[in-house]
């Protein structure tokens, strides 16, 4: 944790308390707030003269299965495209209850971002207009960037070949290929 | 006088003009040796590998020297489904679909390691070679491969086409 940069300041004098953690480094200011009231503190962060963060950059998340408690944390990157500074803040999300507010009312950019976050990590955002699956098929069940989904475990659309049918070359040094087929599950 | 003897064949140079003027196959090898000269391809392509694609049709490499340069961007029209780069489940029913609606004959080639083996992608998303999906002629490796084993593989596939049968009706 280094020294907190005047931005960071300024949102603390505003938000007391309501700052859990912050960090700066050379430009890299990150800050994490509880979930409860997130909007002001966005509101604020958006209309703030000093601040000015007109500019959603991106939202992501992070799964800290079995690392960190609660487990997920939302992340989102501002900019600002007058005062050319940059702000990352993470929320906390526990599991059981995978909820925060969205964002769409005060950018409409967060529209897809917020989608993609829920079609990839299963965290709904309360208020959104419209959470479907933005990247994957409606028909995909569970969200593959949780550390809990087998990392590839597929869900096919259309009926599969047997293995046996696919094509293995029988010179090919790597005998994982003929042993997959040969013990291939019958279907 | 007539020129039935073999003396005035040859005198007449008839022997020669036939020899120079009639070949003699069987009609549906003469089909085959026609359809793998005019090759219509339908490039499905979904990745990086169409870049690869690109530079195989321009005049460096001109796969037009193998009559395989006119694509042909309605399934309906083509011979040859070049699938092109990664597949993923999304996209695999578009494949099935565009596959189903090429008319015999057809061949399809898969294009580089996603279209052959789903290459370095084993996660939730990517099919694990479009033969899973559909049947498949002819594979060229790499990644992306060189315009000359594109090449390589479309001679490859001439050859199977110019061995199979081609039934008349």
């Amino acid at each position: 944790m280094g020294e907190d940069s005047p931005n960071i300041q300024h949102l603390r004098e505003k938000f007391q308390g309501r700052i859990l953690a912050s960090h700066a480094f050379r430009g890299d200011e990150t800050v994490v707030i509880p979930r409860e009231g997130l909007r002001e503190i966005f509101s604020f962060l958006k209309a703030d003269p000093r601040l000015d963060f007109d500019f959603l950059t991106d939202i992501t998340a992070v799964d800290y299965l079995g690392k960190k408690e609660p487990r997920f944390e939302v992340v989102y990157h501002l900019y600002s495209l007058r005062a050319k500074h940059r702000l990352r803040i993470k929320i906390p999300v526990p599991a059981e209850d995978p909820v925060v507010d969205s964002l769409v009312p005060l950018w409409k950019g967060a529209n897809w971002l917020e989608r993609e976050v829920w079609d990839m990590f299963g965290i709904r955002f309360s208020g959104h207009p419209d959470l479907r699956r933005v990247l994957l098929y409606e028909e995909f069940q569970g969200h593959p960037l949780r550390k809990d989904y087998p990392v590839n475990q597929r869900q096919p659309l259309v009926p599969e070949r047997e293995l046996e049918d696919t094509f293995v070359d029988q010179r090919s040094s790597n005998k994982l290929l003929q042993l997959q087929q040969k013990f291939a599950p019958k279907r | 006088m007539n020129s039935r003897t073999p003396e005035l064949r040859h005198k007449y140079g008839e022997d020669k003009l036939l020899a120079e003027t009639v070949v003699v196959t069987r009609l549906d090898k003469a089909i085959g040796w026609a359809r793998k000269y005019s090759i219509f391809p339908y490039p499905f392509a979904t990745a990086c590998c169409a870049m690869e694609y690109m530079s195989l049709s321009m005049s460096p490499y001109d796969i037009d020297r193998f009559g395989a340069l006119l694509p042909r961007f309605s399934p309906r029209q083509a011979d040859l489904l070049m699938v092109i780069g990664t597949v993923n489940h999304k996209l695999a029913p578009v494949l099935k679909r565009v596959y189903d609606q090429m008319s015999e004959p057809k061949w399809v080639m898969a294009f580089g390691a996603c279209a052959a083996s789903g290459g370095f992608y084993d996660n939730y998303a990517t099919v694990q070679g479009i033969d899973r999906i559909i049947p498949v002629d002819v594979y060229v490796p790499g990644c992306p491969p060189r315009p000359e084993a594109v090449l390589d593989a479309l001679m490859e596939l001439q050859g199977k086409i110019a061995r199979q049968k081609h039934p008349l009706i």
